[in-house]
């Protein structure tokens, strides 16, 4: 049977909970929930919301835990549902579990070392010390994690500089064929510095070229982690959200209606970097599970 | 049909041959283009080759039906199949077969997959049970299974027996492996 095959990973799944829980606790971060139906998403053109009577489920709570932080909240965490159309496979199902946390004063990089003490301290709780063993190989988590920006990484493995001219469907696909697999499978890695068109919702910083302050974590070829610091530029993420709307209209994809609250929320937000983490991708790593399947109770096709 | 409605078995045409996909990885970057990377098996050849499709892609879905149909006669090279829901007869070349003809005997109902009409596969249940029409002796040389021997059966496949076996015995034949599984029946 499945289910009582999985069930030392859901076991497992529930102490990384409570694990999560206190390492935030402990670090005074307040628990918040936000909604799941949703009257609006952030236009984007490669995530497909669900629709609901002219309603949403949500796609991420990045735009609500905003709207908190603009009122005053300092250090907020949450662990919460998201939905997001077709996307099913070996690391996706189309509902899935997100930890999200803010923080104000930080930066994207500040973030990545908050995530970095995230994993240690989940690996050492969890009696794993300072490797984790993962399909077959043994994954050194010591911080600091080795960091690589976009422009050097695709130089490298790619043989080209996405900041010189980019070419967005090249970058996708040389990004999961060529860059990804170029890492070290013995260390996790910190992607950062994106070009500005492949972060909607970062923070810019001018140079020649401009880079938008994005990063991600992958940890034994898995995705984990993408954190940004945050836009504030009510004016800016307008335009850009625009920009999406007008794509997704043009290539007759779903319709989304334009976020107003929170737009009108944005110039309260103090400067501040969060982080989107796939929670059922981290059970993978330290359940040792190849599938997504392993540390869901109920995936999609047999929900 | 767009390309996220694909999943394994589902079947598509590509310049007009039909494939079956075999696999579907799907890999998409968080906030990037989604990626499937199929596998696909040639309904025609047998062959299989590896396809990448991007999110939004359309791709075409053939329908292959599967049609129970009965084993009529052996005309020429081909063996002649009737549709057990129309009642049309259609001609399945031997080297559709394969071994598996070897096995077919008058009223053995095939599950056929037909592509507009078209006949890809012609599926034999795994089980057959055939009589034996030409028994020998037990083989004397062969010590290893001493116990065993050869028959030819209705069919005119031979097949290796344990000894008891005689002449006009039903026998329980596994199609796949071409292997004795158990006697059926035995004249009296």
């Amino acid at each position: 049977m499945r289910l009582s095959r999985i069930k030392a990973n859901l076991e497992r799944r529930a102490l990384i909970y409570d694990l999560i829980r206190a390492f935030f606790r402990s670090e005074g971060f307040l628990e918040i929930e936000t909604p799941l139906l949703v009257p609006t998403v952030a236009p984007e053109k490669y995530i497909t919301p669900f629709t609901f009577n002219g309603w949403f489920l949500s796609t991420s709570p990045e735009m609500h835990m905003k709207r908190l932080l603009a009122a005053g909240y300092s250090k907020i965490f949450q662990i919460c549902h998201c939905f997001r159309k077709d996307e099913r496979g070996q690391f996706h199902n189309p509902e899935f579990t997100m930890l999200e946390w803010y923080r104000v004063g930080a930066d994207y990089m500040g973030i990545i070392e908050d995530t970095e003490r995230l994993v240690c301290t989940l690996a050492k709780k969890l009696k794993h010390r300072s490797t984790i063993h993962y399909q077959g190989k043994e994954i050194d988590i010591m911080p600091p994690w080795p960091r690589v920006t976009v422009r050097e990484a695709f130089l490298r493995s790619a043989g080209w500089d996405p900041f010189a001219r980019l070419d967005e469907e090249r970058f996708e696909v040389d990004l999961v064929e060529k860059v990804i697999p170029s890492f070290d499978a013995g260390r996790p890695t910190v992607l950062w510095d994106y070009p500005v068109t492949m972060a909607s919702l970062a923070r810019l910083r001018p140079g020649s070229p401009p880079v938008a302050e994005r990063a991600e974590v992958f940890i034994g070829g898995l995705e984990l982690a993408n954190a940004y610091s945050e836009l504030n530029d009510a004016a800016e993420q307008e335009k850009r959200f625009k920009q999406e709307i007008e794509t997704l209209k043009r290539e007759g994809k779903h319709r989304v209606v334009m976020p107003e609250k929170f737009l009108d929320a944005l110039p309260g937000l103090p400067e501040c970097g969060g982080i989107a983490l796939g929670v059922d991708r981290l059970v993978m790593l330290f359940c040792d599970a190849a599938s997504i399947e392993e540390v869901i109770a109920f995936p999609r096709d047999i929900a | 049909m767009d390309i996220g409605e694909v999943s394994r078995n589902t079947k598509i045409l590509i310049n007009g041959v039909p494939f079956a996909v075999e696999d579907v990885k799907f890999v998409k970057p968080g906030k990037g283009r989604a990626m499937y990377y199929l596998k696909l098996r040639n309904l025609f050849d047998g062959t299989t080759r590896d396809q990448t499709y991007h999110s939004s892609d359309k791709v075409e879905e053939v329908h292959v039906s599967s049609n129970e149909m009965q084993y009529l006669y052996k005309e020429g090279d081909n063996y002649v199949f009737m549709d057990n829901e129309n009642f049309e007869q259609h001609h399945v070349p031997k080297e559709m077969l394969g071994t598996k003809s070897q096995f077919l005997k008058e009223g053995l109902v095939a599950t056929v997959s037909v592509m507009e009409g078209r006949i890809l596969e012609v599926i034999i249940p795994k089980f057959v049970e055939l009589m034996v029409v030409k028994g020998a002796a037990s083989t004397k040389t062969d010590t290893i299974t001493a116990q065993s021997k050869m028959v030819e059966l209705e069919t005119g496949v031979t097949l290796a027996v344990p000894a008891f076996v005689k002449e006009g015995d039903v026998l329980k034949v596994d199609t796949r492996t071409s292997s004795y599984v158990e006697r059926v029946s035995t004249k009296r």
